[in-house]
Protein backbone atom coordinates (compact mmCIF):
# COMPACT_ATOMS: atom_id res chain seq x y z
CA UNK A 1 0.00 0.00 0.00
CA UNK A 2 1.49 3.97 -0.59
CA UNK A 3 1.51 5.88 1.92
CA UNK A 4 0.65 9.41 0.82
CA UNK A 5 3.37 11.65 -0.11
CA UNK A 6 3.88 14.21 3.16
CA UNK A 7 2.85 17.77 2.69
CA UNK A 8 5.21 20.06 1.25
CA UNK A 9 4.86 22.55 3.69
CA UNK A 10 2.18 21.91 6.94
CA UNK A 11 1.17 24.93 9.54
CA UNK A 12 -0.70 23.19 12.64
CA UNK A 13 -2.73 25.87 14.61
CA UNK A 14 0.60 28.05 15.06
CA UNK A 15 0.09 30.71 17.16
CA UNK A 16 2.90 33.55 18.19
CA UNK A 17 2.73 36.66 20.33
CA UNK A 18 5.21 39.87 21.14
CA UNK A 19 4.00 40.89 24.87
CA UNK A 20 0.67 41.79 24.48
CA UNK A 21 0.28 41.96 20.50
CA UNK A 22 -0.93 38.63 19.23
CA UNK A 23 0.65 38.17 15.75
CA UNK A 24 -0.62 35.16 14.65
CA UNK A 25 -3.47 33.19 15.88
CA UNK A 26 -3.96 29.47 15.70
CA UNK A 27 -2.83 29.90 12.04
CA UNK A 28 -3.68 26.48 10.07
CA UNK A 29 -1.62 26.22 6.39
CA UNK A 30 -1.56 22.84 4.55
CA UNK A 31 0.75 23.03 1.23
CA UNK A 32 0.66 20.24 -1.34
CA UNK A 33 3.73 19.10 -2.94
CA UNK A 34 4.30 20.93 -6.32
CA UNK A 35 2.03 23.88 -5.76
CA UNK A 36 2.85 27.12 -6.37
CA UNK A 37 0.82 29.02 -3.03
CA UNK A 38 0.58 32.77 -2.32
CA UNK A 39 0.49 34.05 1.07
CA UNK A 40 -1.08 37.79 1.07
CA UNK A 41 -1.82 39.73 3.67
CA UNK A 42 -1.46 43.80 4.07
CA UNK A 43 1.55 44.96 6.15
CA UNK A 44 1.02 43.53 9.66
CA UNK A 45 -0.66 41.31 8.79
CA UNK A 46 1.85 38.58 10.41
CA UNK A 47 3.30 36.85 6.61
CA UNK A 48 6.69 37.72 8.02
CA UNK A 49 6.23 36.15 11.22
CA UNK A 50 4.67 33.32 9.81
CA UNK A 51 8.06 33.08 7.50
CA UNK A 52 10.17 33.49 10.24
CA UNK A 53 8.66 30.90 12.05
CA UNK A 54 9.00 28.23 9.36
CA UNK A 55 12.60 29.54 8.39
CA UNK A 56 13.45 29.11 12.02
CA UNK A 57 14.43 32.57 12.74
CA UNK A 58 11.48 33.08 15.56
CA UNK A 59 10.27 30.31 17.82
CA UNK A 60 5.90 30.14 17.47
CA UNK A 61 4.59 29.92 21.17
CA UNK A 62 2.37 26.73 20.06
CA UNK A 63 1.77 24.65 17.02
CA UNK A 64 3.91 22.65 14.67
CA UNK A 65 5.45 23.30 11.54
CA UNK A 66 6.49 20.54 9.35
CA UNK A 67 8.66 20.68 6.13
CA UNK A 68 8.06 17.58 3.80
CA UNK A 69 6.94 15.94 6.56
CA UNK A 70 9.71 16.81 8.59
CA UNK A 71 8.87 18.99 12.01
CA UNK A 72 10.94 21.78 12.33
CA UNK A 73 11.81 21.79 15.72
CA UNK A 74 12.44 18.13 16.55
CA UNK A 75 14.14 17.44 13.22
CA UNK A 76 15.40 20.79 12.35
CA UNK A 77 18.15 19.77 9.98
CA UNK A 78 16.01 17.65 7.47
CA UNK A 79 13.07 20.44 7.89
CA UNK A 80 15.12 23.03 6.60
CA UNK A 81 17.56 20.67 3.98
CA UNK A 82 14.25 20.96 2.76
CA UNK A 83 13.57 24.05 2.12
CA UNK A 84 14.81 27.46 0.36
CA UNK A 85 14.04 30.95 1.83
CA UNK A 86 14.54 34.26 -0.32
CA UNK A 87 14.42 37.13 2.37
CA UNK A 88 12.55 40.08 2.10
CA UNK A 89 15.37 42.27 3.00
CA UNK A 90 19.30 42.93 1.05
CA UNK A 91 21.41 41.06 3.67
CA UNK A 92 24.47 40.13 2.83
CA UNK A 93 28.42 39.30 4.14
CA UNK A 94 30.10 41.92 2.55
CA UNK A 95 33.63 40.13 3.01
CA UNK A 96 32.84 37.51 0.22
CA UNK A 97 32.48 37.60 -3.19
CA UNK A 98 29.33 36.11 -5.67
CA UNK A 99 30.71 32.81 -5.98
CA UNK A 100 32.05 32.27 -2.72
CA UNK A 101 28.99 33.26 -1.10
CA UNK A 102 27.28 30.60 -2.74
CA UNK A 103 29.80 27.83 -2.26
CA UNK A 104 29.53 28.52 1.69
CA UNK A 105 25.42 28.43 1.48
CA UNK A 106 25.87 25.21 -0.16
CA UNK A 107 28.14 24.01 2.18
CA UNK A 108 26.19 24.90 4.95
CA UNK A 109 23.30 22.62 3.62
CA UNK A 110 25.86 19.71 3.30
CA UNK A 111 26.26 20.13 -0.88
CA UNK A 112 30.37 19.79 -1.97
CA UNK A 113 31.69 19.78 -4.84
CA UNK A 114 28.74 18.39 -6.16
CA UNK A 115 26.84 21.68 -6.00
CA UNK A 116 29.44 23.59 -8.47
CA UNK A 117 27.47 22.70 -11.89
CA UNK A 118 24.65 23.78 -9.93
CA UNK A 119 25.83 27.09 -9.27
CA UNK A 120 27.16 27.35 -12.59
CA UNK A 121 23.21 27.31 -13.83
CA UNK A 122 22.21 29.58 -11.59
CA UNK A 123 24.82 32.42 -11.92
CA UNK A 124 24.03 31.96 -15.77
CA UNK A 125 20.12 31.83 -15.18
CA UNK A 126 19.94 34.37 -12.85
CA UNK A 127 22.55 36.97 -15.27
CA UNK A 128 25.25 36.66 -12.53
CA UNK A 129 27.85 35.17 -14.13
CA UNK A 130 29.74 38.46 -15.08
CA UNK A 131 29.72 39.07 -11.14
CA UNK A 132 31.13 36.09 -9.98
CA UNK A 133 34.34 37.95 -8.94
CA UNK A 134 32.61 40.44 -7.39
CA UNK A 135 32.26 41.19 -3.59
CA UNK A 136 29.04 41.20 -2.36
CA UNK A 137 29.09 44.98 -1.22
CA UNK A 138 29.94 46.27 -4.65
CA UNK A 139 26.80 44.67 -6.09
CA UNK A 140 23.61 46.73 -6.92
CA UNK A 141 20.30 46.30 -5.05
CA UNK A 142 19.04 44.29 -8.37
CA UNK A 143 22.10 42.49 -8.20
CA UNK A 144 22.18 41.21 -4.29
CA UNK A 145 18.34 40.48 -5.02
CA UNK A 146 19.55 37.80 -7.39
CA UNK A 147 22.23 36.22 -5.46
CA UNK A 148 19.36 36.12 -2.05
CA UNK A 149 17.59 34.37 -4.89
CA UNK A 150 20.73 32.11 -5.87
CA UNK A 151 21.32 31.44 -1.65
CA UNK A 152 17.80 30.21 -1.43
CA UNK A 153 17.74 27.75 -4.00
CA UNK A 154 21.77 26.35 -4.36
CA UNK A 155 20.93 23.35 -2.30
CA UNK A 156 17.52 22.54 -4.19
CA UNK A 157 15.54 22.62 -1.70
CA UNK A 158 12.16 20.86 -2.91
CA UNK A 159 9.84 23.88 -1.01
CA UNK A 160 10.90 27.65 -1.66
CA UNK A 161 9.61 30.63 0.20
CA UNK A 162 9.67 33.91 -1.59
CA UNK A 163 9.43 36.61 1.04
CA UNK A 164 8.15 39.76 -1.28
CA UNK A 165 10.92 38.86 -3.81
CA UNK A 166 9.47 41.62 -6.21
CA UNK A 167 10.08 44.56 -4.18
CA UNK A 168 11.39 47.18 -5.56
CA UNK A 169 13.29 45.66 -8.09
CA UNK A 170 13.22 46.26 -12.14
CA UNK A 171 10.93 45.03 -14.33
CA UNK A 172 13.97 42.83 -16.21
CA UNK A 173 14.64 40.74 -12.74
CA UNK A 174 10.98 40.43 -12.19
CA UNK A 175 10.80 38.76 -16.08
CA UNK A 176 14.26 36.76 -14.78
CA UNK A 177 12.88 35.67 -11.53
CA UNK A 178 9.30 34.53 -12.90
CA UNK A 179 10.98 32.56 -16.01
CA UNK A 180 12.69 30.76 -13.34
CA UNK A 181 10.35 29.56 -11.01
CA UNK A 182 8.18 28.67 -13.30
CA UNK A 183 10.74 26.27 -14.45
CA UNK A 184 11.85 25.25 -10.96
CA UNK A 185 7.78 25.06 -10.28
CA UNK A 186 7.18 23.02 -13.25
CA UNK A 187 10.01 20.44 -12.50
CA UNK A 188 8.19 19.80 -8.97
CA UNK A 189 9.12 22.35 -6.45
CA UNK A 190 6.55 24.04 -4.36
CA UNK A 191 7.07 27.95 -4.29
CA UNK A 192 5.19 30.06 -1.81
CA UNK A 193 4.84 33.50 -2.60
CA UNK A 194 4.51 36.23 -0.46
CA UNK A 195 3.98 39.50 -2.31
CA UNK A 196 2.06 43.06 -2.04
CA UNK A 197 2.08 43.02 -6.03
CA UNK A 198 -1.86 41.08 -5.95
CA UNK A 199 -1.57 40.70 -9.88
CA UNK A 200 1.38 38.51 -9.57
CA UNK A 201 0.13 36.46 -7.16
CA UNK A 202 -3.71 36.36 -9.06
CA UNK A 203 -1.30 35.11 -12.47
CA UNK A 204 1.10 32.88 -10.77
CA UNK A 205 -0.45 30.83 -7.54
CA UNK A 206 -2.70 27.76 -7.79
CA UNK A 207 -3.77 28.41 -4.24
CA UNK A 208 -4.11 31.61 -1.73
CA UNK A 209 -4.22 32.33 1.96
CA UNK A 210 -5.25 36.08 3.00
CA UNK A 211 -4.20 36.46 6.48
CA UNK A 212 -5.38 39.35 8.27
CA UNK A 213 -4.26 40.07 11.91
CA UNK A 214 -2.76 37.13 12.22
CA UNK A 215 -5.85 35.33 11.36
CA UNK A 216 -6.32 33.21 7.96
CA UNK A 217 -9.74 35.19 6.47
CA UNK A 218 -9.85 33.18 3.39
CA UNK A 219 -7.80 29.83 1.45
CA UNK A 220 -9.07 28.71 -1.28
CA UNK A 221 -7.36 28.01 -5.10
CA UNK A 222 -7.17 31.38 -7.24
CA UNK A 223 -10.18 31.16 -8.82
CA UNK A 224 -12.78 29.94 -6.37
CA UNK A 225 -11.78 32.56 -4.34
CA UNK A 226 -12.02 34.82 -7.53
CA UNK A 227 -15.80 33.50 -7.40
CA UNK A 228 -16.32 33.78 -4.18
CA UNK A 229 -17.90 37.69 -4.08
CA UNK A 230 -21.33 37.71 -5.69
CA UNK A 231 -19.86 40.75 -7.58
CA UNK A 232 -18.98 42.64 -10.68
CA UNK A 233 -18.91 45.96 -11.76
CA UNK A 234 -20.32 47.91 -14.28
CA UNK A 235 -18.81 51.08 -15.78
CA UNK A 236 -21.13 53.27 -17.50
CA UNK A 237 -20.18 56.69 -19.63
CA UNK A 238 -23.21 58.91 -18.81
CA UNK A 239 -24.19 62.07 -21.28
CA UNK A 240 -22.97 65.38 -19.70
CA UNK A 241 -25.57 66.77 -17.63
CA UNK A 242 -26.98 63.55 -16.46
CA UNK A 243 -26.89 62.42 -13.08
CA UNK A 244 -27.08 58.49 -11.67
CA UNK A 245 -30.61 58.05 -10.34
CA UNK A 246 -30.26 58.20 -6.43
CA UNK A 247 -31.27 54.96 -5.82
CA UNK A 248 -28.42 53.56 -7.69
CA UNK A 249 -26.00 55.98 -5.58
CA UNK A 250 -25.23 53.67 -2.96
CA UNK A 251 -23.48 51.44 -5.29
CA UNK A 252 -21.07 53.71 -6.74
CA UNK A 253 -17.28 52.43 -6.14
CA UNK A 254 -15.45 54.72 -8.18
CA UNK A 255 -15.88 57.90 -10.93
CA UNK A 256 -13.04 58.64 -12.64
CA UNK A 257 -12.99 60.54 -16.09
CA UNK A 258 -16.65 60.94 -16.90
CA UNK A 259 -16.60 57.22 -15.93
CA UNK A 260 -18.71 55.79 -12.91
CA UNK A 261 -17.92 52.24 -11.59
CA UNK A 262 -20.77 50.63 -9.87
CA UNK A 263 -20.59 47.91 -7.25
CA UNK A 264 -23.62 45.03 -7.88
CA UNK A 265 -24.26 42.23 -6.38
CA UNK A 266 -25.13 39.80 -8.99
CA UNK A 267 -28.55 38.73 -7.22
CA UNK A 268 -29.86 41.59 -5.95
CA UNK A 269 -28.67 43.87 -8.93
CA UNK A 270 -27.52 42.43 -11.96
CA UNK A 271 -26.16 44.49 -14.52
CA UNK A 272 -29.02 43.81 -17.06
CA UNK A 273 -31.07 44.99 -14.46
CA UNK A 274 -28.91 48.26 -13.75
CA UNK A 275 -29.34 48.68 -17.20
CA UNK A 276 -32.94 49.07 -17.86
CA UNK A 277 -33.08 51.25 -14.29
CA UNK A 278 -30.83 53.68 -16.02
CA UNK A 279 -33.08 53.45 -19.40
CA UNK A 280 -36.06 53.82 -16.96
CA UNK A 281 -34.98 56.74 -15.93
CA UNK A 282 -34.39 58.74 -19.25
CA UNK A 283 -30.59 58.59 -18.76
CA UNK A 284 -28.88 57.34 -22.44
CA UNK A 285 -25.89 55.45 -21.74
CA UNK A 286 -23.09 56.13 -23.75
CA UNK A 287 -20.60 53.29 -22.99
CA UNK A 288 -20.42 50.60 -20.93
CA UNK A 289 -17.67 48.66 -19.97
CA UNK A 290 -17.89 45.01 -16.94
CA UNK A 291 -15.42 43.48 -15.18
CA UNK A 292 -15.19 40.53 -13.10
CA UNK A 293 -13.82 41.09 -9.36
CA UNK A 294 -9.83 40.92 -9.27
CA UNK A 295 -7.66 39.75 -6.62
CA UNK A 296 -7.11 42.94 -5.74
CA UNK A 297 -10.56 43.61 -5.07
CA UNK A 298 -11.26 40.12 -3.09
CA UNK A 299 -8.08 41.55 -1.06
CA UNK A 300 -9.93 44.67 0.01
CA UNK A 301 -13.25 43.20 0.67
CA UNK A 302 -11.35 40.35 2.93
CA UNK A 303 -9.17 43.35 4.57
CA UNK A 304 -10.78 46.23 5.12
CA UNK B 1 31.98 13.51 5.27
CA UNK B 2 28.47 13.62 5.72
CA UNK B 3 26.37 16.68 5.06
CA UNK B 4 26.27 17.57 8.81
CA UNK B 5 30.42 17.29 8.70
CA UNK B 6 30.39 19.88 5.47
CA UNK B 7 27.85 22.15 7.08
CA UNK B 8 30.85 22.46 9.98
CA UNK B 9 33.73 21.99 7.72
CA UNK B 10 31.87 25.21 6.07
CA UNK B 11 31.32 27.29 8.76
CA UNK B 12 34.72 27.23 10.36
CA UNK B 13 36.49 27.86 6.54
CA UNK B 14 34.07 30.98 6.57
CA UNK B 15 35.40 31.90 9.86
CA UNK B 16 39.31 31.19 9.08
CA UNK B 17 38.19 33.33 5.55
CA UNK B 18 36.62 36.21 7.24
CA UNK B 19 40.09 36.62 9.29
CA UNK B 20 42.78 35.96 7.24
CA UNK B 21 41.22 38.19 4.83
CA UNK B 22 42.32 41.26 6.51
CA UNK B 23 45.46 39.40 8.26
CA UNK B 24 47.02 43.35 8.95
CA UNK B 25 43.70 43.69 10.89
CA UNK B 26 44.04 40.53 12.48
CA UNK B 27 47.00 39.10 13.17
CA UNK B 28 49.80 41.70 12.42
CA UNK B 29 48.27 44.94 14.80
CA UNK B 30 48.28 42.40 17.88
CA UNK B 31 51.77 40.84 17.28
CA UNK B 32 53.15 44.69 16.74
CA UNK B 33 51.14 46.18 19.52
CA UNK B 34 52.48 43.29 21.96
CA UNK B 35 56.08 43.61 20.57
CA UNK B 36 55.97 47.47 21.30
CA UNK B 37 54.56 47.17 25.03
CA UNK B 38 57.59 44.58 25.53
CA UNK B 39 60.11 46.75 24.23
CA UNK B 40 58.81 49.60 26.29
CA UNK B 41 58.26 47.63 29.56
CA UNK B 42 61.19 45.84 29.12
CA UNK B 43 63.68 49.40 28.65
CA UNK B 44 61.84 50.80 31.63
CA UNK B 45 62.04 48.28 33.86
CA UNK B 46 65.49 47.36 33.36
CA UNK B 47 67.45 46.24 36.07
CA UNK B 48 64.47 45.80 38.57
CA UNK B 49 64.45 42.30 40.08
CA UNK B 50 62.44 39.42 38.56
CA UNK B 51 60.04 37.60 40.61
CA UNK B 52 61.57 34.47 40.05
CA UNK B 53 65.19 33.19 40.59
CA UNK B 54 67.38 33.15 37.18
CA UNK B 55 64.69 34.88 34.90
CA UNK B 56 65.36 38.02 33.56
CA UNK B 57 61.89 40.40 33.75
CA UNK B 58 61.73 40.63 29.63
CA UNK B 59 61.76 36.87 30.02
CA UNK B 60 59.21 37.10 32.48
CA UNK B 61 57.35 39.56 30.69
CA UNK B 62 56.93 37.36 27.79
CA UNK B 63 54.58 34.78 28.18
CA UNK B 64 52.31 37.25 29.49
CA UNK B 65 52.36 39.47 27.16
CA UNK B 66 51.67 36.10 24.92
CA UNK B 67 48.29 35.34 27.23
CA UNK B 68 46.91 38.44 26.82
CA UNK B 69 46.94 39.07 23.08
CA UNK B 70 45.74 35.84 22.95
CA UNK B 71 42.55 36.30 25.91
CA UNK B 72 41.79 39.85 23.92
CA UNK B 73 42.01 38.33 20.43
CA UNK B 74 39.91 35.65 20.75
CA UNK B 75 37.32 37.58 22.39
CA UNK B 76 37.58 39.99 19.26
CA UNK B 77 37.47 37.29 17.35
CA UNK B 78 34.14 35.67 18.02
CA UNK B 79 32.30 38.90 19.26
CA UNK B 80 33.20 40.85 16.53
CA UNK B 81 31.84 38.04 13.92
CA UNK B 82 28.65 37.48 15.39
CA UNK B 83 27.85 41.60 15.73
CA UNK B 84 28.89 42.01 12.56
CA UNK B 85 26.75 39.23 11.12
CA UNK B 86 23.67 40.54 13.05
CA UNK B 87 23.90 44.06 12.59
CA UNK B 88 24.77 43.20 8.33
CA UNK B 89 21.31 41.01 9.11
CA UNK B 90 23.57 37.96 7.09
CA UNK B 91 23.26 35.65 10.53
CA UNK B 92 19.85 34.18 9.00
CA UNK B 93 22.04 32.32 6.26
CA UNK B 94 23.30 30.41 9.79
CA UNK B 95 20.20 30.50 11.41
CA UNK B 96 18.15 29.32 8.45
CA UNK B 97 20.79 26.40 7.78
CA UNK B 98 20.52 23.24 9.16
CA UNK B 99 23.79 23.72 11.15
CA UNK B 100 23.49 22.71 14.93
CA UNK B 101 23.97 24.75 18.28
CA UNK B 102 27.42 22.21 18.44
CA UNK B 103 28.33 22.53 14.97
CA UNK B 104 27.98 26.92 15.34
CA UNK B 105 30.13 26.60 18.57
CA UNK B 106 32.93 24.80 17.35
CA UNK B 107 33.40 26.36 14.39
CA UNK B 108 33.42 29.53 15.99
CA UNK B 109 35.96 28.39 18.82
CA UNK B 110 38.40 26.88 16.34
CA UNK B 111 38.54 29.35 14.35
CA UNK B 112 39.47 31.94 17.12
CA UNK B 113 41.82 29.40 18.35
CA UNK B 114 43.77 29.22 15.07
CA UNK B 115 43.65 33.10 14.76
CA UNK B 116 45.42 33.23 18.37
CA UNK B 117 47.76 30.29 17.50
CA UNK B 118 48.89 31.95 14.45
CA UNK B 119 49.58 35.52 16.44
CA UNK B 120 51.16 33.86 19.50
CA UNK B 121 53.61 31.65 17.26
CA UNK B 122 54.17 35.13 15.46
CA UNK B 123 54.85 36.80 19.01
CA UNK B 124 57.16 33.85 19.85
CA UNK B 125 58.81 33.68 16.87
CA UNK B 126 59.74 37.87 16.42
CA UNK B 127 60.97 37.69 20.03
CA UNK B 128 62.85 34.80 19.54
CA UNK B 129 65.78 36.55 18.61
CA UNK B 130 66.18 38.72 21.54
CA UNK B 131 64.13 36.69 24.57
CA UNK B 132 65.75 33.17 25.24
CA UNK B 133 62.23 31.26 26.47
CA UNK B 134 62.61 28.28 28.44
CA UNK B 135 59.65 25.44 27.68
CA UNK B 136 59.91 23.40 31.39
CA UNK B 137 56.03 22.06 31.08
CA UNK B 138 54.99 21.62 27.40
CA UNK B 139 51.92 19.82 28.34
CA UNK B 140 50.78 22.52 30.82
CA UNK B 141 51.61 25.32 28.35
CA UNK B 142 49.40 24.20 25.26
CA UNK B 143 46.93 23.18 28.25
CA UNK B 144 46.73 26.82 29.59
CA UNK B 145 47.06 28.51 26.17
CA UNK B 146 43.91 25.99 24.68
CA UNK B 147 41.65 27.03 27.17
CA UNK B 148 42.35 30.61 27.78
CA UNK B 149 41.76 30.73 24.23
CA UNK B 150 38.61 28.73 23.86
CA UNK B 151 37.43 30.47 27.13
CA UNK B 152 37.67 33.92 25.82
CA UNK B 153 36.38 32.47 22.82
CA UNK B 154 33.67 31.43 24.18
CA UNK B 155 32.89 34.57 26.31
CA UNK B 156 32.95 36.64 23.02
CA UNK B 157 29.91 33.79 21.56
CA UNK B 158 28.57 34.90 24.85
CA UNK B 159 28.93 38.83 24.14
CA UNK B 160 28.09 38.55 20.55
CA UNK B 161 24.39 36.79 21.23
CA UNK B 162 23.87 39.08 24.22
CA UNK B 163 25.13 42.36 22.77
CA UNK B 164 22.66 44.38 20.13
CA UNK B 165 25.15 47.28 18.98
CA UNK B 166 28.81 47.37 18.40
CA UNK B 167 28.56 49.70 21.56
CA UNK B 168 27.54 46.90 23.41
CA UNK B 169 31.13 44.77 22.49
CA UNK B 170 33.03 47.82 23.34
CA UNK B 171 31.57 48.12 26.36
CA UNK B 172 32.66 44.68 27.69
CA UNK B 173 35.67 44.59 26.11
CA UNK B 174 36.82 48.21 27.27
CA UNK B 175 35.72 47.93 30.55
CA UNK B 176 35.93 44.12 31.32
CA UNK B 177 38.48 42.60 28.96
CA UNK B 178 41.04 44.68 29.05
CA UNK B 179 41.35 46.07 32.72
CA UNK B 180 40.94 42.32 33.83
CA UNK B 181 43.72 41.14 31.33
CA UNK B 182 46.06 44.12 32.43
CA UNK B 183 45.49 42.98 36.10
CA UNK B 184 46.10 39.64 35.98
CA UNK B 185 50.04 39.61 36.64
CA UNK B 186 50.95 40.20 33.27
CA UNK B 187 53.57 43.06 33.94
CA UNK B 188 53.91 41.78 37.82
CA UNK B 189 53.97 38.86 40.38
CA UNK B 190 50.85 39.10 41.83
CA UNK B 191 53.24 38.58 45.55
CA UNK B 192 54.78 41.86 45.12
CA UNK B 193 51.17 43.35 45.61
CA UNK B 194 49.56 45.06 48.41
CA UNK B 195 47.11 42.38 50.34
CA UNK B 196 43.83 43.15 49.25
CA UNK B 197 45.14 44.09 45.63
CA UNK B 198 46.44 39.95 46.23
CA UNK B 199 43.72 38.77 47.02
CA UNK B 200 41.27 40.47 44.51
CA UNK B 201 43.97 39.35 41.74
CA UNK B 202 42.62 35.72 42.53
CA UNK B 203 39.71 36.24 41.98
CA UNK B 204 40.47 36.66 38.40
CA UNK B 205 40.20 34.07 36.01
CA UNK B 206 42.75 35.39 33.22
CA UNK B 207 45.30 35.38 36.20
CA UNK B 208 45.26 31.69 36.35
CA UNK B 209 45.17 31.68 32.75
CA UNK B 210 48.70 33.96 32.61
CA UNK B 211 49.98 32.42 35.76
CA UNK B 212 49.70 28.45 34.31
CA UNK B 213 50.90 29.37 31.30
CA UNK B 214 53.93 30.96 32.62
CA UNK B 215 54.70 28.02 34.21
CA UNK B 216 54.63 25.49 31.18
CA UNK B 217 57.57 27.99 30.41
CA UNK B 218 59.94 28.50 33.36
CA UNK B 219 58.51 25.81 35.81
CA UNK B 220 57.58 28.55 38.51
CA UNK B 221 54.51 30.00 39.16
CA UNK B 222 52.43 32.24 41.62
CA UNK B 223 50.12 29.21 42.56
CA UNK B 224 50.18 25.60 42.41
CA UNK B 225 49.76 24.23 38.39
CA UNK B 226 47.10 22.02 39.52
CA UNK B 227 45.02 25.09 40.65
CA UNK B 228 45.40 27.20 37.59
CA UNK B 229 44.46 24.79 35.36
CA UNK B 230 41.52 23.97 37.30
CA UNK B 231 40.41 27.60 37.47
CA UNK B 232 40.85 27.59 33.30
CA UNK B 233 38.90 24.09 33.23
CA UNK B 234 36.12 25.29 35.23
CA UNK B 235 35.84 28.37 33.74
CA UNK B 236 35.83 27.65 30.04
CA UNK B 237 33.42 24.32 31.19
CA UNK B 238 31.12 27.23 33.07
CA UNK B 239 31.20 30.05 30.14
CA UNK B 240 30.64 26.57 27.50
CA UNK B 241 27.75 25.49 29.24
CA UNK B 242 25.82 29.47 29.27
CA UNK B 243 26.64 29.57 25.55
CA UNK B 244 25.38 25.82 24.72
CA UNK B 245 22.43 26.99 26.37
CA UNK B 246 21.74 30.31 24.45
CA UNK B 247 22.61 28.60 21.40
CA UNK B 248 20.39 25.64 21.78
CA UNK B 249 17.86 28.10 23.17
CA UNK B 250 18.51 30.60 20.49
CA UNK B 251 18.43 32.98 23.13
CA UNK B 252 19.03 36.51 21.53
CA UNK B 253 19.20 34.77 17.95
CA UNK B 254 15.65 33.45 17.18
CA UNK B 255 13.56 36.31 18.33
Amino acid sequence: MNTPSPSALRIDSVSKSFGSLAALKKVNIDIKQGEFFGLLGPNGAGKSTLISIVAGLTRMDSGAVSVMGHDSVRDFRSARRKLGVVPQELVFDPFFKVHEVLRIQAGYYGCGAEALPWIEEMLERLELRDKRNTTMRSLSGGMKRRVLIAQALVHKPPVVILDEPTAGVDVELRRTLWAFMRDLHANGTTVVLTTHYLEEAQEMCERIAILDHGEIQALESTPALLARQPFRFLKVRLPENSALPDHLQSLVSSEENHFIELKLNTSTHPVGKVLDMLRSAGIAVEDVHTRDPDLEDIFVELTQ
Amino acid sequence: MNPDQIGFYTLLKKEILRFTSVMAQTVGAPVITAILYLLVFAQAMQGRASAYEGITYTQFLLPGLVMMTVIQNAFANTSSSLIQSKLMGNLVFLLMSPLGPLQWFCAYVLAALLRVTIVGIAMLAATMPFVDLPVEAPLMLVAQFLLAGGTLAVLGLITGIVAQRFDHIASVTNFVIAPASFLSGVFYSVHSLPPLWYTVSHLNPFFYMIDGFRYGFFGYSDVAPWISLSWSAGFFVLCTTICMIMLSTGYKLRN
